[in-house]
């Protein structure tokens, strides 16, 4: 049963998500530590596939043992790695595993990686892939083959308001929408007017589609500055780094930044949550869910 | 027959080489993408740009390039194109099939191969459309 889904569909509750860390060292000790750490602030936690085009243990693995360890997983599947068939297989294998929350992504390109040697797939895009999650969910394969049980996958899905061509963002939203997608992650972003016209357009339209806007919590000015000029699709106005750099408490400034973009995204049109990348800052994320009226473990 | 088949091939990719690099996918869709090829992105994205695109519409991967997306969207708001192709813009374009690169896509357009697709995701064209 998803959880996330019932929140979403069956409540008005604000929904908050985050990102599991990516497990290279330390085990399934490290993987109780994280869970620990994450299960009494969020509703549901990515488990990520070879993030930003590094290899680590695999999204499905991660998704399965979060799930025995009690958190519920939001598992991604990229598509620079896989062809279609890896990629159904890793839904045919979620599906064995009962994880139901599915979230599908064109992924980063090869070249933001520690391995831009290798070879790139995108054998299928990201909404090209939502579309065969619904495939699935009908009860077949995209040959047509049965696949039984069927899954019953929640699909989510991410999109970027804040890079161009921003018109098209609504639209493109739409598509995923069509496509199958009922949720809908919004990448990290320091354009808020950008972020108003998105969401006041998609809700416009596709009012069903939850939104979340995603914040991250930094400690200084220096992470938006490699934002800006390192992450393809992240623009940081000199303004907004300016703020915190020339603050004489940069944690201050930055968490404050933080705070703000948080009220601000969640009281626009469909916004059903956020996600909060934190950085492994833990006393920063208690602060942050302080003050936004949370309280640990309300989701159990 | 194969040798009349043969030329198409030719002409065709002599003539969208040069135009749209051209890379003989089989199936094309420059219509419903602004006359902009979207194999020539670098993820091949059939269905919109990435979550990459750079603040001056450039490309995540090959920064002095400008994004195709970006340039497929100013071109199907700006070009006098027939509004059924500017119609089709947003549409689910299916996954690629491999079995068709190489061949001339004005002969799938003909017999309609192009418009195959696996069993699952014809299933489910039907039943969006439908409703
Ligand atoms: S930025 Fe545009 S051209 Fe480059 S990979 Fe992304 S969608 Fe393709």
């Amino acid at each position: 049963m998803s959880k996330l889904r019932d929140l979403l569909t069956q409540t008005k509750d604000v929904v908050y998500t985050a990102e599991f860390p990516v497990i290279d060292g330390g085990g399934m000790d490290q993987v109780k530590k994280n869970v620990e750490r994450l299960a009494p602030w969020f509703a549901a936690v990515n488990a990520t596939d070879n993030t930003a085009a590094h290899a680590h243990a695999s999204n499905v693995s991660v998704a399965i043992a979060m799930k025995q360890h009690g958190l519920e997983p939001i598992m991604q599947i990229v598509c620079r790695d896989k062809n279609r068939l890896a990629i159904q297989a890793d839904m045919a294998g979620a599906n064995l595993h009962g994880i139901e929350n599915i979230a599908l992504l064109t992924g980063d390109d090869v070249t933001a990686g520690d391995e831009p040697e290798t070879r790139r797939v995108f054998d299928l895009d990201g909404p090209q892939a939502i579309n065969v999650a619904s495939i699935l969910n009908a009860g077949t394969y995209l040959s047509g083959r049965k696949l039984n049980p069927a899954p019953n996958f929640f699909i989510c899905a991410v999109e970027n308001p804040f890079a161009p061509p921003h018109d098209y963002r609504i639209e493109r939203a739409m598509k995923k929408h069509r496509a199958g997608a009922q949720m809908l992650q919004l990448q990290i972003g320091y354009h808020p007017d950008r972020l108003e016209k998105f969401c006041a357009g998609v809700a416009a339209t596709v009012p069903e589609l939850a939104l979340i806007p995603s914040v991250v919590l930094v400690k200084s000015s220096k992470p938006l500055n490699f934002m800006n000029d390192k992450v393809p699709g992240i623009s940081v106005p000199q303004d907004v780094i300016d703020r915190v750099a020339q603050s004489s408490d940069q944690a201050e400034a930055a968490y404050q930044l933080a705070l703000e973009q948080c009220q601000h995204a969640l009281a626009l049109p469909g916004v059903r949550g956020l996600h909060i990348t934190d950085f492994r800052h833990d006393e920063t994320l208690e602060r942050l869910m302080h003050d936004l009226g949370r309280t640990p473990n309300q989701y159990t | 027959m194969p040798k009349l088949l043969n030329l198409l091939l030719a002409v065709e990719h002599g003539m969208k080489k040069p135009v749209w690099d051209c890379t003989m996918c089989g199936q094309c869709v420059l219509h419903s993408t602004g006359m902009t090829c979207p194999m020539t992105c670098p993820k091949t994205l059939r269905n919109g740009p990435c979550g990459g695109v750079r603040e001056d519409g450039h490309c995540e991967v090959k920064p002095e390039m400008r994004c195709i997306w970006v340039k497929a969207y100013d071109r199907k708001v700006s070009l006098p194109l027939p509004t059924v192709w500017k119609e089709h813009y947003n549409d689910l374009r299916p996954p690629v099939d491999m079995q068709l690169k190489g061949t001339s896509s004005w002969v799938n357009l003909v017999t309609k191969r192009d418009q195959q697709t696996p069993a699952g995701w014809a299933k489910r064209q039907e039943e969006t459309h439908s409703h």
